[in-house]
């Protein structure tokens, strides 16, 4: 069965129309990578998927595990499995990054709480996995984190909510090559038949190090090519210019 | 909170006939010359102590209202009972504790015994054993520590030198009073290079649910003392006393070190006027910490001299104003020598039309070169009833001092509230988790029960307000 599944979707800002009506399948166990040039609506079709309310829907249908997303909370959409690693991932002073993730999985638990101690031990075992230094459990909730280090947050924050469906929404921007391979790392050990993950990137650099099963092109707000891995790779070769001429045709 | 709840003032035969009781010694209402002397008498005071209440008297007559901040033509100054026995404010049975209150304590997780004390229905707490175990420790490093009433029978002399010294009668109406009927409060010394390292808490926790009307505390810290003094509770003050005026003065010489803090939560008939002042010699150090919630007006500007040459002084502050509350807080930090320096951080939420106003003073005499301040005031209204004014003041007359002052109001960040539902945490409890990270630089100088509780409380009185 199709994990997420998006029919026709319109979408708009501030009354200007970004996506005009895409369509795109992920199944369970998938992970699909969406490239595509600046400005073409990769970022809304992350944010309006995790229901940021900035984003109106026109029209179309977001479906996961055959349940109309679009008629939940944002809120309830991450209870029911799905994770936004977002591009710029606000500062939260004064709520230490261990307590957030704690509450979190305690917002997932509902009546029983994650008891502390083996979240803790978890929280350290993923922090080293990931390279974090075991002081940031306690710092501000990205506060004073550098680009590179809020990026490394929230894969943590997804390996420590196990989500079904991952979002990552340039999970590899302003990343040097060595915080590029750690979040790389992170991905694939969520990798299992039961997760499925959208990686939207401008650079095929991140996708030699987590292989995608298929590759989609976003231009002007729509989804115009589809593939696998070797997609990526001849769009390093040919860069955009030429779907933007094919597309400006049509 | 929960003003509706609050009962009109009982009087004085209801409590009668309550089986329990005894009639109790009280001046009834209202004040005058010979009700002052009675007050006096009663305490068995010194001949300067009735001299200073009288003559304070005569200022209180005639000094004006503050012509500033919140409305106070409605405290009725001739309905007050100006003094009752401190064991009056038992006389109220378990089952006349409003169902509210009772709640909050339900909510906060006090013991069962702290929260019949803290309604007022208990006499005495079950913890004298603590208390004198504690009492023993301090009497053996030479620190004073009892009620100013006591100590003003047992150390006269040293109550003497400093009673009045900071903050004198004329000050301002309210202190004029205090100086008039005060009763209670916390006497303090600390002795040369002595460290109070019991922080002086564990029996203050509960017995700050009896906090007078005009209480008046006294703290001194000798020369290279130091002290962590802790007062007041987070649970909810029930009182049905409309009008508290404390006094507090604290001195601290040279090389000495005073942290006093101080969390008010009062029910919402109270007006809390308080003036608060500390001197600071020589390389000193003063820190308020002060917290305020509840309460119908709060006026409260706790200030520091900093008399001596390289000393420094701290406000750290909370006030939390709901419905029909208004909050006018603020300090003042007056610098009097040279290398001074101070620093105030007052953080304020304003929920259901509540209001939190900042008042605040720097001051640089003339004889305070090369002084440094930094004032930061930061406010989150909840909602469009809400409201917030900040009215700092600075007197300069050096050329060579620093200022530094940030003033921010915000509401909740909407780009931070998606963030945390976007990892489940649903908008109600994720309005609180950002509430408490803005506190937190306050809450984190708290002992941890203090902390634990304030979090608690914060969120319970803010739960209609969000979600």
């Amino acid at each position: 069965m199709a994990s997420l599944q998006i029919q026709n979707l319109q979408v708009a800002v501030n009354d200007t129309l970004i996506l005009k009506g895409v369509n795109l399948e992920i199944k369970a166990g998938e992970i699909h990578a969406l490239m595509g040039p600046n400005g073409t609506g990769k970022s809304t079709l992350s944010e309006v998927i995790m229901g940021n309310p900035r984003y109106q829907i026109i029209g179309g249908n977001i479906l996961f595990n055959g349940q109309d997303l679009t008629q939940m909370t944002v809120d309830e959409r991450a209870r029911s499995g799905l994770f936004l690693a977002m591009q710029y991932p606000p500062e939260v002073p004064g709520i230490s990054n261990a307590d957030f993730i704690h509450s979190a999985l305690n917002a997932r638990a509902q009546e029983k709480a994650v008891a502390v101690l083996p979240f803790l031990q978890d929280l350290q075992q993923q922090m080293q996995f990931l390279s974090i230094p075991e002081a940031y459990a306690e710092r501000g909730l990205n506060a004073d984190f550098s680009g590179g280090e809020k990026k490394r947050n929230e894969i943590l924050q997804m390996l420590m909510l196990q989500p079904q469906l991952a979002i990552l929404d340039e999970i590899d921007s302003g990343l040097d090559i060595d915080a590029l391979q750690v979040v790389a790392k992170g991905i694939n050990a969520m990798r299992s038949c039961q997760f499925s993950c959208l990686m939207v990137t401008h650079y095929q650099r991140l996708l030699n190090y987590v292989v995608p099963d298929v590759v989609h092109i976003m231009i002007d707000g729509k989804i115009v090519k589809t593939g696998g891995f070797q997609l990526a790779q001849e769009l390093e070769q040919t860069g955009y210019e030429h779907l933007l001429k094919e597309s400006n045709h049509e | 909170m929960e003003k509706s709840e609050i009962p009109a003032v009982r009087n004085n035969n209801e409590r009668g006939t309550s089986d329990n009781f005894q009639p109790l010694f009280s001046t009834g209402v209202g004040i005058n010359e010979a009700t002052i002397k009675q007050i006096s008498q009663a305490k068995h005071e010194p001949a300067w102590m009735l001299g200073l209440r009288l003559k304070a008297y005569q200022i209180y007559l005639q000094k004006p209202l503050p012509s500033y901040g919140p409305n106070l033509s409605n405290i009725d100054l001739d309905h007050i009972k100006y003094f009752q026995r401190a064991t009056d404010h038992v006389a109220r049975k378990w089952d006349e504790v409003p169902a509210t209150i009772k709640q909050t304590f339900e909510r906060l997780g006090v013991p069962e015994a702290e929260r019949q004390y803290l309604a007022g229905s208990a006499a005495q707490y079950e913890s004298e054993a603590v208390y004198r175990n504690l009492k023993h420790d301090l009497e053996a490093q030479g620190i004073i520590f009892m009620d100013t009433d006591t100590a003003l029978q047992n150390h006269s002399e040293l109550v003497r030198q400093y009673f009045g010294k900071l903050v004198s009668a004329d000050d301002n109406k309210f202190a004029a009073l205090n100086t008039a009927v005060w009763s209670g409060g916390t006497f303090l010394y600390v002795p040369k290079n002595v460290h109070a390292d019991v922080p002086i808490q564990s029996y203050f926790r509960i017995n700050a649910g009896r906090t007078g009307q005009f209480e008046r505390t006294l703290i001194i810290v000798d020369e290279g003392g130091s002290v962590n003094y802790v007062e007041g509770c987070t649970a909810p003050n029930y009182s049905e006393d409309s009008l508290h005026a404390a006094v507090v003065e604290v001195f601290v010489k040279k090389g000495g070190y005073c942290r006093y803090t101080t969390i008010q939560n009062w029910s919402t008939n109270v007006y809390s006027l308080e003036t608060k002042r500390a001197q600071a010699q020589a390389h000193s150090t003063m820190e308020w910490v002060d917290g305020n919630l509840g309460s119908k007006v709060t006026m409260k500007y706790p200030s520091i001299y900093l008399a001596g040459e390289g000393s420094s002084g701290s406000m750290l502050s909370i006030a939390a104003a709901g419905e029909n509350m208004h909050q006018d807080t603020g300090a003042k930090m007056i610098h009097l020598a040279p290398q001074t320096r101070s620093s105030i951080v007052s953080k304020s939420i304003c929920h259901d039309g509540g209001r939190a106003d900042y008042r605040g003073l720097i001051k640089y005499a003339s004889t305070a070169a090369q002084a440094q301040a930094h004032v930061e005031c930061d406010t989150i209204l909840m909602d469009n009833k809400s409201s917030s004014d900040t009215f700092p003041v600075n007197e300069i007359a050096t050329s060579d001092g620093t200022i530094e002052h940030e003033a921010r109001v915000s509401k909740v960040s909407e780009e931070q509230l998606y963030y945390l539902q976007s990892r489940g945490i649903d908008e109600a409890t994720a309005t609180q988790l950002i509430v408490m990270g803005f506190l937190e630089p306050f809450t984190k100088q708290l002992p941890m029960e203090y902390a634990v509780e304030l979090n608690r409380l914060i969120q319970f009185q803010m739960e209609g307000s969000i979600g």
